[in-house]
């Protein structure tokens, strides 16, 4: 059971507000005194999803839930979904557009770097249905 | 080092953060593709980058970056300076290039990261 749900819708194209959801949850698993090395790859990887929510997706929604001994990122969009999730995993594979190249992101990196920070990763995709991210940090 | 004994190394002047010079500096990374440095970024890492956007100081947050470094001199904004006055981190600025300045920091026995940051690095 969680201790702790929080959730934050995050739009497409939404980039002034870019990062706002993941320093958010950053601060306020500081507060509850979650291990700094942990914090860090939590707060890489929500980060990670939540630029992916603004850059690729229609819009979703990016939940952090805490249990006592799991922290869970969930990242939930409403499309248009992957076509080729294996592709996507390449670092280095981006189909970001030219507007999140200039501001540094879209690189490709996002993906591998998610599942790199993360203890556990999942990811389903269905075109025209939409993209589920799952990723579990140990607390312990 | 310090980042206090890094500005003489950079020929920096300090935009903001004053009162935390004295803090340890253990790596840097240099770059203007935030996507890589959300990558490679470790503990007490400078970041030396050209890139003057609000996005900058986000991804320092994430990662807990405690020292920006804008090269070529550039100047970033003052809403991007409020930012960074609020996350603690302090901001400095050379008129060095990037390459430059990463040169210099290297000489100086800060060394970069070829490891991959997270739990699977």
């Amino acid at each position: 059971m969680s201790l702790l749900t929080n959730t934050y819708d995050v739009h497409k194209g939404e980039f002034e507000t870019a990062g706002d959801a993941s320093a958010s949850i950053k601060r306020k698993l500081k507060q509850l005194g979650v291990d700094s090395a942990v914090l860090r790859r939590v707060a890489v990887a929500s980060y990670e999803a939540e630029l992916n929510l603004i850059i690729h997706s229609l819009g979703g929604q990016l939940t952090m839930e805490m249990n006592p001994e799991h922290i869970v990122l969930i990242s939930k969009d409403v499309g248009p979904g992957i076509a080729d999730i294996d592709k996507a995993m390449q670092e280095g594979f981006s189909t970001a557009s030219e507007e999140a190249r200039v501001l540094g992101f879209g690189a490709g990196m996002g993906l591998p770097n998610m599942r790199r920070n993360a203890d556990g990763f999942a990811i389903e995709s269905q075109p025209g249905i939409g993209t589920t991210i799952q990723m579990e940090f140990r607390l312990k | 080092m310090t980042i206090r004994e890094l500005i003489p190394v950079l020929d920096a002047r300090v935009l903001c953060g004053d009162d935390k010079l004295d803090q340890e500096v253990k790596t840097a990374c240099g770059s203007d593709l935030m996507s890589d440095v959300l990558a490679f970024v470790k503990d007490k890492t400078v970041l030396i980058t050209g890139l003057t956007n609000v996005h900058v100081m986000r991804t320092a947050e994430m990662l807990d970056i405690h020292c920006v470094v804008f090269a070529r001199g550039k100047v970033p904004s003052e809403e991007i300076l409020e930012e960074a006055r609020e996350l603690g981190i302090v901001v400095l600025a050379t008129e060095h290039t990037t390459y430059t300045a990463c040169g210099l920091m290297y000489v100086a026995g800060i060394r970069g990261t070829n490891e991959r940051s997270g739990a699977h690095a």
